[in-house]
């Protein structure tokens, strides 16, 4: 009997597993090295995660194509006050999954919930921002200071229902250290082109296509599956076996192996993020160093030397295999002209300045360099190790994983850093971003300056990163973006190396844009 | 008797607290949890929030009684990536590896035994010396490149086979999940359970032929040939029985370490099962996952080595006279 009903089960599972899908479904199957791991869209603020949830969430603002900053939930805004207060305009006969309709309630829910302890986008919406109801669909939102930038990251601010989160008792944000499950880390309902079937952390996560969605569709999919597969070379074969349609990242090697195959390809193009080096210039003595009771990086010209000791065009042609873009700024040219701005290859040069600063010989330092969280990062660190060999300084290098890379490096972990490699976004897109985290004076119970690992000081760039930030002449604050970015080029805050590529495979028959902040969005894909 | 199966189990406790106590002071190597949980641009002071909400500001000693505490009450925790109870975590990826171990230990018990009879038996012709040549691939290369090597010939270039994944699974009852019920969940069993089984199907197979050589040279084998009994009665009916028993105590503690080793495999075929979990959690230094996990495993063998050796008590006469005294 008992193997009577196990054969029925199997017999049954099998006849659905034969069963065609309805005429017309286009599925497509995609495969990211990261996991899902919160489906509230307040707990990580990570690229990766940003894009999955813009399937099914959206902002007031959304970013185009080439980021260019458009309309979203809310259809048009007025800036007024020289920016210190906005308008805001919501688009009408929009719904959420669940058939709710959206409304000012829950711009201003969103507000509330995404500064909440917890939130891991606080920075989104600034705390003393006062957001008013005019009516059903108008918000008014008044600040403390003006902020000609204000929106510019409100494309990932996902716009949450207030009924639906509080009748789910998902009201606060999920922090990213919950110890209780909650309700919206596992289900979702926002107003995006795409809805959440189903989710499987760590698994997969099933998308459909929303009927019901407000835009003009760009895709012709109705099913997305988003496979998590954290091994390169797992990922790379089921990209060539046609399991599945769309992976990122293809690692750098992989490259010519995918375009040479019959069923995929690689879209490669620049990312946003700069990759660099920074030294400890703040210690009166370096952690990690044979020259003892000074600090040889707080001479400018120590810090020229590493400059032009760094080749950076080998880099680019030996390490990343050309799929780099060296630059002398901290930040992407797609983001700042890098009109004005270059960089130097001349060691001869740098071992007459290094004799000058008094280390004719040289000198050693210790080198922390993550291996594997920024493209071939270990590699890179090993070829500035023999680049900087050559004007005699010698380097130990540590590569570890980001783990216990980052433990190291960052504040949490004390700065505890002679000489580094890091890459950095901005988050905002927005060269004041870099100014303000990266190259800002640390200073305790401050923001500023708390990424800004070498502890690089200059009181005039403070200055001007504070005037950047409220000037909302375009003109003239980008004057003084590269007045402050001219300052820190000559000071050698740092050695900006290059922005890295982007590389994901595409299969054949499915057309994919790729936008350079490295965000998969599908909702542009198209499959044959 | 009693007395010894009381200080077994009171050692195998012994063990087990050992296992944590190392696994915890491991964890303070792997890094900071907290920079993996929230992007690098995050506010310092919310980073110093997280720390103290988890208790990572505590010493070491006062983080390792709450752990035994919880793990006495089986409260594992939530795991800091998916913020998920751990239990209801390893619990919906152990089917996945248990099928996949269950399917690996048969492979290389079915396949090895008859590889090693084939080999003993006729031990000089050419397809003896093949076996040999593939048991000698199976035990020098590392799992991981066997898996590859088999996603490229079967995913890649043939196309046969899956390369990553389960397939289609069907619900059972409330948490588990069968892949052998669907033809897509059967064919994604094929690659990942002959790498996991290889190194196993090669040990078998060597055990098996060795044992059988030794029992084909016995007295009572050479009186059977005289009696006149057929060679395939001889071979079969009573040198395989006498040459299986030591291979079915192998492969009963081999199942131990099919299970616990399976991480290597999984990750290269992507099979969303407990080791994995695992390899994530140590990438993300998800503390919660991996003291579950290590502890699961060393209950894993501290169990069957207890059987084991209560087995051996049961079996042994000399030895039951020992448990007396």
């Amino acid at each position: 009997m008992s193997f009577r009903k196990w054969l029925l089960a199997a017999g049954t599972a099998l006849a659905l597993q034969m069963a065609v899908s309805p005429a017309g479904a286009v599925t497509l199957r995609y495969a990211n090295q990261g996991d899902l791991k919160s489906l509230d869209p307040y707990t990580l603020n990570e690229t990766t995660t940003n894009a999955h949830l813009g399937h099914v969430y959206e902002g007031l603002t959304s970013r185009g194509k080439d980021l260019a900053i458009g309309p979203g939930l809310a259809e048009r805004w007025e800036i007024m006050d020289g920016a210190k207060k906005w308008r805001f305009h919501l688009r009408k006969g929009v719904k959420f999954h669940n058939g709710e309709d959206f409304t000012a309630d829950d711009v201003i829910f969103s507000a509330d919930r995404v500064r909440a302890q917890g939130s891991n986008f606080q920075t989104r919406v600034p705390k003393g921002a006062k957001f008013t109801k005019i009516d059903s669909h108008t918000i008014d939102v008044e600040l403390e200071s003006p902020n000609p930038i204000l929106i510019a990251q409100w494309d990932t601010w996902y716009i949450v229902s207030k009924k639906w989160a509080e009748a789910n008792n998902s009201a606060a944000p999920t922090p990213a250290a919950a110890t209780t499950p909650s309700f919206i880390a596992l289900n979702a309902n926002g107003t995006g082109p795409f809805r959440i079937e189903s989710h499987q952390p760590g698994v997969r996560t099933v998308f459909k296509a929303n009927a019901n969605w407000w835009g003009k569709k760009e895709h012709n999919l109705t099913e997305i599956i988003f496979t998590p597969i954290p091994n390169d070379a797992t990922r790379v074969a089921a990209l060539l076996s046609g399991e599945v349609d769309v992976i990122e990242p293809v690692p750098i090697q992989d490259i010519p192996r995918v375009n040479s195959s019959d069923k995929a390809k690689v879209l490669a193009g620049p990312e946003l993020r700069t990759i660099f080096l920074g030294y400890d210039q703040i210690r009166d003595e370096l952690l990690e160093s044979n020259v003892k009771g000074k600090n040889p990086f707080k001479d400018v010209r120590v810090r020229e030397a590493f400059n032009l000791a760094v080749d950076k065009e080998t880099i680019k042609a030996r390490v990343m295999r050309g799929l780099a873009t060296p630059s002398p700024l901290m930040i992407a040219p797609e983001l700042f002209p890098q009109a004005g701005f270059s960089s130097k290859f001349d060691p001869e040069r740098a071992k007459k300045l290094l004799a000058d600063a008094g280390y004719p010989n040289g000198f050693e330092v210790g080198m922390d360099c993550p291996n594997d969280r920024y493209v071939n990062d270990g590699q890179i660190c090993q070829a500035v190790v023999g680049m900087l060999a050559r004007i005699g300084v010698k380097v130990n290098l540590n590569a570890q994983p980001k783990a216990q890379y980052f433990a190291k490096v960052l504040k949490s972990g004390g700065y505890k850093t002679s000489f580094y490699l890091l890459g950095w976004t901005p988050g905002t897109f927005d060269s004041h971003n870099v100014l303000f985290d990266i190259h800002g004076c640390r200073a305790d119970g401050s923001p500023r300056g708390e990424s800004n690992l070498g502890g690089y000081c200059n009181k005039e760039v403070d200055a001007l990163t504070d005037k950047i930030l409220v000037e909302s002449d375009t003109a003239k604050r980008n004057a003084m973006i590269k007045q402050a970015f001219e300052i820190t080029t000559k000071e050698f805050a740092y050695v900006p190396l290059h922005q890295q590529a982007l590389a994901w495979g595409v299969a054949k028959n499915v057309e994919l844009n790729q936008r350079a902040d490295n965000s998969v969005l599908l909702y542009w894909a198209n499959k044959k | 008797m009693l007395a010894f199966v009381i200080r077994r189990i009171l050692q195998s406790i012994a063990v087990m607290v050992s296992v944590a106590l190392i696994a915890f002071i491991m964890f303070r190597f792997v890094g900071d949890p907290v920079n993996q949980m929230v992007g690098v641009d995050t506010p310092q002071a919310e980073v110093e929030r997280l720390r103290a909400s988890l208790g990572l500001n505590d010493p070491t000693l006062v983080q390792f009684g709450r752990f035994l505490w919880n793990a006495l009450h089986f409260n594992f925790g939530v795991s800091y990536q998916f913020r998920l109870p751990v239990t209801q975590l390893l619990a919906e990826r152990a089917p996945a590896t248990l099928e996949l171990a269950f399917t690996a230990a048969l492979f290389a018990l079915l396949v090895g035994v008859v590889m090693g009879v084939y080999c003993a038996l006729r031990r000089d012709s050419w397809l003896a010396r093949v076996f040999q040549a593939v048991s000698l691939i199976g035990v020098s290369l590392p799992t991981f490149l066997i898996g590859i090597l088999l996603i490229y010939l079967f995913a890649v270039i043939l196309g046969w086979l899956p390369s990553n994944g389960r397939g289609e699974v069907v619900k059972f009852g409330n948490w588990w999940t069968t892949g052998f019920l669907t033809l897509s969940g059967l064919k994604a069993l094929v690659l990942p359970a002959i790498t996991l089984g290889l190194f196993q199907m090669t040990l078998i197979m060597r055990l098996v032929r060795a044992e059988m050589m030794e029992v084909m040279r016995t007295d009572y084998i050479k009186f059977a040939k005289a009696r006149g009994l057929r060679t395939r009665a001889i071979h079969f009916g009573h040198a395989l029985k006498n040459t299986l028993i030591p291979v079915i105590t192998i492969a009963g503690l081999q199942l131990g370490s099919i299970i616990a080793f399976a991480i290597i495999t999984e990750t290269v075929f992507n099979w969303p099962g407990m080791g994995l979990l695992f390899l994530k959690a140590v990438q993300n230094v998800d503390i919660p996952i991996m003291a579950a996990y290590l502890m699961l495993i060393g209950f894993l063998f501290v169990t069957i080595n207890l059987l084991v050796d209560l087995a051996y008590g049961f079996v042994d006469p000399r030895l039951r006279v020992a448990m007396r005294t």
